[in-house]
């Protein structure tokens, strides 16, 4: 659950949605019709992939349900999530293999 | 010299249509787990409604969740969001000449699949005229935008209403994999995903995220010079 005042809530949702707006309005609004140097855009294709594994890895490696200990039906659900993605190209596809391991896992496993 | 149909709203909605099959979950599921985290309707819908953005949306409450300072929270969202700073650069040479206020609107309708659909379409349709394209770009943002809201709305209200045996703890991990997984193209985005999981789990003792941000960095670094390396390698 999440500790946070409201108005620090608050305080996130709009700082966030503020940020996000300037980031999408950035060449668009402000910088205008200038190429960005090579390294940077190719950087910048680079952040999903750079970020989102490594928030993901604590969770799956050490989930709170469990008080932080390695579960087999978390693994195997992560597991089936990441092959299903990478195989299929289907973000539908993944959450459906992951979500229906996980429920089975924990069926089977208690 | 193109023969091609002038570029319509009706066509930005048909191309739109599919995503919907994503969008809807997808929405539903932050909806979800926005509530049972403990945000309320209004704090739900406002983000989904500014922020329209479902990675850096799950990243936000799972980093409050973590009781993470304000600064770190925004830092890492924001991060996760960059990639629209590409997309915001490449819609600049087809809609660069609308006027501020409508390209403010597009910049606050710039997701993935509006960004991804718009270059694709204005990239094979270069001489179309602006009107055409801004009409097939909001085509496609009203289909995929209200369906966002409103799957968000109807997971935030269905939410605080799921038992505790649907293990919804591990929505969020599955989903960012989920999400990741698909992008995994090359081995340079392979090689930046697994210098994130490493160095992620190896600097999870930094303090409020800390580490996650280092090991971004290095993934980037890591994913570029890959693919600079194979680039080269590949021509030379």
């Amino acid at each position: 659950m999440i500790q946070f005042s409201d108005p620090r809530i608050w305080l996130v949702i709009v700082l966030l949605g503020a940020g996000t707006f300037l980031i999408r309005f950035s060449f668009l609004g402000l910088i205008g019709n200038r190429d960005l140097p090579g390294w940077l855009l190719r950087a910048l294709r680079f952040t999903p992939v750079a970020i989102i594994p490594g928030l993901a890895a604590p969770l799956v490696l050490w989930p709170a349900a469990t008080g932080g200990d390695p579960d087999p039906a978390r693994l195997s659900a992560a597991s089936v999530t990441i092959a299903v993605g990478l195989l299929t190209k289907n973000v539908l596809a993944a959450i459906v293999g992951g979500a229906g391991t996980l429920y089975l896992m924990l069926w089977l496993v208690g | 010299m193109s023969n091609d149909k002038p570029l319509t709203f009706g066509q930005g909605v048909r191309a739109g249509l599919p995503f919907v099959l994503v969008i809807g979950p997808f929405g539903l599921l932050f909806g979800v787990v926005g509530s049972e985290a403990g945000l309320d309707l209004a704090q739900v819908m406002t983000m989904t409604f500014l922020v329209i953005a479902g990675a850096a949306q799950f990243a936000a409450v799972q980093q409050m969740v973590d009781n993470a300072p304000v600064i770190m929270v925004l830092v890492t969202s924001l991060a996760v969001n960059l990639r629209m700073a590409m997309y915001s650069a490449s819609m600049v040479p087809h809609l660069g000449e609308a006027p501020l206020w409508k390209r403010a609107l597009v910049a606050h309708f710039l997701v993935d699949q509006t960004a991804v659909l718009g270059i694709e379409r204005f990239e094979s349709r270069a001489d179309a005229p602006l009107h055409e394209k801004l009409a097939f770009f909001f085509g496609v943002a009203l289909v995929i935008a209200p369906f966002w809201y409103a799957a968000t709305l109807a997971g935030a209200v269905v939410g605080s209403r799921i038992p505790e045996s649907f293990a919804l703890d591990f929505a969020v991990p599955i989903t960012f994999l989920a999400m990741i997984a698909p992008m995994v193209k090359s081995l340079a985005h392979l090689a930046a995903a697994i210098t994130s999981v490493v160095l992620a789990l190896l600097l999870a003792w930094m303090p409020y995220g800390s580490g996650l941000l280092l090991a971004a960095l290095a993934a980037m670094t890591v994913g570029s010079l890959v693919e600079v390396a194979r680039t080269r390698g590949g021509t030379a």
